[in-house]
């Protein structure tokens, strides 16, 4: 079975919510909607305090190269543009509106039925993604319309789409496939439409045969979709390592996937675009996991974004006592919240409760060179050395070790035995090392 | 998240492996073995324990068992009749000098059991060498039978200039030899006990294939390839690889992991370092016995190895296919 060759890991699964069908949440009182939900510049609003809008209305712009649209998930009263806390933990600019029964643009297309025929051309589909704010759903948020501009002098050749959801825990890109397979499919087909490829890759770890099944099957009637199963093994659901999963190429240091004729879309974001192509709905809700060993009632929610983090734990069965941390996204990438009344937003795929014991840190310990870093890391790189010409300030020696290769997948923390804070301190690295080049460019 | 790895794990898991050598040395050698495994275990807990209270003043680490192993180790690696209080002062060299001078655990360049164990070998050349014949007299502390190593009969045998047929017949047979019934150090006489405590690591993923499968295959190679040259001036290749402290050197002490490389093509690049230092001592140097100097020599090399021998990188293969 295939898998990608250099490094990884293969931490407990705990796909607790597997087996559980999604389920829609009910709307907040009132909804929280960041400015900033995608990479690249914040949204700028375009409603005032006081506007009524409409479920799907535009209220946010995205005006640089790489932002993206956002529109009102909730009908009601823009209460007011105020500066609220987001998954980040910082204070930032966020739209508030007071709820108001669910008044949806006329435009949307909400019955259930599925449209297979895609009208639009390759410039009109762009238009439309862009026009409806989607952004990479695994969580980088990446803005998806951007993705698809193939640069001046590169062609796309595959289309890649990752169904891997490698991290532990997280199910929502499991049920997305079991339950609207359909509309992925078409998804992918509009999507390959935009590329103009005529080849796309599904790849899915071998750990959710029946998505596996279930999509080869639909398969049959698309042209030019493969589903490949995938061995399961950390962090697969990284670009790189996928692509070099699915088609044996690996994206050079520094350079993105479309160097090697790929790119790469999330299953949920396919899924995404299926409903903003076809039934013109942009990107107001989407799937989240909540689950974790303790919790009462592991779910996967469709969620209104906007709505607070605390009633997704709410409708999970609450927090359990010995919870220690919250964390925002899979365990092993995610980043815990300080707040549970943060609200849910595009790029947020799960929230995972853990236990105290399993949330605490180890105690740290010296290096004892085990290399069991070395032979983990995904990307091929020395993780104890970088870590250490961080603790020390040697940035340039960082540099040099490519420290800018990494990805950030903690596979070098998870398999340290020593409980080194690896990850931690490489990214202090890249970030300083980010700080170098740019200002050697001025 | 984190993984279930722990540095107590590890360390601890190692002292489990060394536990059918050290049973099989109890077996052969009786209470003298086991009160020098005691005795430098003991030592090495309290010397680490003593330095990082007053001298180093941080909170003490004994717990994490890894002065267990080079306790362990340094006991394996010294004949049974060996004077309690030269054991003393080797576990001292060893964690001491060895290893907490360094900073302690994870710091040190030099493997410390093979540094407390030189340090003897060099300071009490007399009583590191002789060496007591097993099951006799295991009941009695000293001066059991002595008789010499096989890799002594070997070396002292071809000096004399005797026909390799007259050695071979003073020699234990492999299956003694697989055993561990011959005179050696006290855990250099089983090899079916170190090759088991070497699986275990292996499975519980302590330690990977690389280092002693080079480390061996190279002995086993070089000595073989002198043999077919040479067989009355050279001894065959399943002797070297059964006889001296080779099998107890390849798989406990070059792949301790602090003194080894990072990488795999490094460790594979250590090994046959050490094999082949191995043999080039063995057979043309002083000593008969050459696995502690090898594993040593090669411990210094190691930083050298990290910077030749880096991790393939991800995206550094240009060809795509």
């Amino acid at each position: 079975m295939k898998t990608f060759k250099i490094g990884g890991v293969h931490p407990e699964e705990n796909k607790i919510s597997a087996g559980v069908a999604i389920k829609n949440l009910s709307l907040p009182k009132t909804a929280v909607i960041p400015l900033s939900q995608s990479l690249g510049a914040p949204s700028v609003p375009i409603v005032n305090k006081g506007d009524k809008v409409l479920t799907g209305q535009l209220i946010a712009q995205g005006n640089s190269f790489i932002s993206s649209n956002i529109h009102s998930p909730v009908s009601g009263t823009v209460s007011k543009i105020d500066d609220m806390m987001d998954a980040s933990g910082y204070r930032r600019k966020a739209i508030i509106i007071d709820v108001e029964g669910d008044d949806w643009v006329d435009a949307i297309d909400r019955s259930p039925e599925i449209k297979q025929e895609i009208v639009l051309n390759k410039e009109e589909i762009v238009a439309c993604i862009k026009n409806a704010g989607i952004v990479g759903l695994g969580g980088a948020t990446f803005p998806t319309h951007v993705k698809l501009m193939v640069p001046e002098g590169k062609k796309a050749e595959y289309l890649i789409i990752n169904a891997v959801e490698c991290e532990p825990y997280l199910t929502s890109d499991h049920r997305i496939m079991l339950e609207k397979g359909e509309e992925v499919m078409i998804g992918i087909k509009i999507l390959m439409k935009a590329l103009a490829v005529d080849s796309a890759y599904v790849g899915i770890e071998n750990n959710k045969p029946d998505a596996i099944e279930h999509l080869s099957k639909l398969a049959e009637k698309y042209s030019g979709i493969k589903v490949v199963a995938l061995k399961v093994k950390y962090p697969q659901g990284g670009e790189k390592q996928l692509i070099k999963a699915l088609i044996n190429r690996e994206v050079p240091s520094g350079k993105l996937p479309i160097e090697v004729g790929c790119v790469v879309q999330n299953v949920g974001t396919a899924f995404a675009v299926y409903e903003a192509v076809q039934k013109n709905k942009p990107l107001i809700e989407r799937v989240v996991t909540v689950t974790g060993k303790a919790v009462a009632n592991p779910s996967n929610f469709i969620v209104r974004i906007g709505t607070p983090v605390s009633a997704l734990l709410e409708a999970a069965g609450g927090i359990p006592d010995d919870t220690g941390k919250v964390i925002n996204g899979g365990p092993m990438m995610g980043k815990a919240v300080n707040s549970t009344e943060i609200p849910v937003v595009k790029g947020m795929s799960g929230l995972v409760l853990m236990p105290e014991k399993e949330a605490k840190r180890m105690k740290v310990s010296n290096c004892i060179r085990c290399a069991k870093c070395v032979s983990a890391c995904p990307m091929g790189l020395a993780p104890y050395l970088i870590a250490q010409t961080a603790e020390i300030g040697q940035e340039e020696m960082a540099e040099s070790l490519r420290v800018l290769d990494c990805i950030e997948c903690g596979s070098c923390s998870f398999t340290c035995p020593s409980g080194r804070p690896l990850l931690e301190n490489i990214r202090m690295a890249k970030n300083k090392v980010g700080q170098i080049i740019r200002s050697r460019a001025k | 998240m984190h993984g279930d790895q722990t540095v107590r794990k590890i360390m601890w898991g190692v002292v489990i492996a060394l536990i059918p050598a050290m049973l099989v040395s109890f077996w052969y050698f009786g209470i003298g073995a086991l009160l020098l495994t005691a005795v430098a275990v003991l030592t090495c807990l309290v010397v680490e324990f003593l330095i990082q209270k007053f001298l180093l003043k941080e909170p003490n680490s004994i717990s994490d068992g890894s002065a267990v192993i080079t306790g362990i180790l340094l006991a394996l690696n010294v004949p049974s009749n060996l004077p309690v209080w030269m054991m003393v002062v080797g576990s001292i060299v060893a964690i001491g000098v060895a290893k907490m001078t360094f900073g302690g655990l994870g710091k040190n360049p030099f493997n410390p059991a093979l540094v407390g164990r030189v340090f003897m070998l060099i300071s009490f050349p007399v009583n590191m060498t002789s060496w007591p014949t097993p099951l006799v007299n295991r009941t009695v502390l000293v001066d059991a039978l002595t008789g010499p190593t096989s890799l002594g009969i070997v070396k002292e045998g071809l000096a004399k200039g005797d026909s390799m047929s007259d050695i071979m017949a003073q020699l234990p047979s492999y299956a003694e030899m697989l055993l561990g019934n011959m005179g050696g150090s006290l855990g250099e006489v089983s090899a079916i006990a170190l090759i088991l405590g070497g699986l275990f690591m292996l499975i519980r993923k302590i330690i990977t294939w690389h280092i002693p499968v080079t480390f061996l295959g190279t002995v086993f190679l070089f000595t073989g390839v002198s043999y077919l040259i040479d067989p009355t001036k050279y001894i065959d290749p399943v002797f070297h690889l059964l006889a001296g402290g080779l099998m107890l050197g390849a798989i406990f002490m070059a792949t301790d992991m602090v003194t080894s490389p990072m990488t795999k093509s490094g460790m594979v690049v250590f090994g046959i370092g050490c094999g082949l230092l191995t043999v080039i001592i063995r057979v043309w140097g002083a000593y008969p016995e050459g696995v502690s100097f090898a594993i040593l020599i090669m411990n210094a090399l190691v930083p050298l190895i990290n910077k030749g021998f880096k991790p393939k990188k991800f995206g550094e293969v240009v060809k795509n296919g």
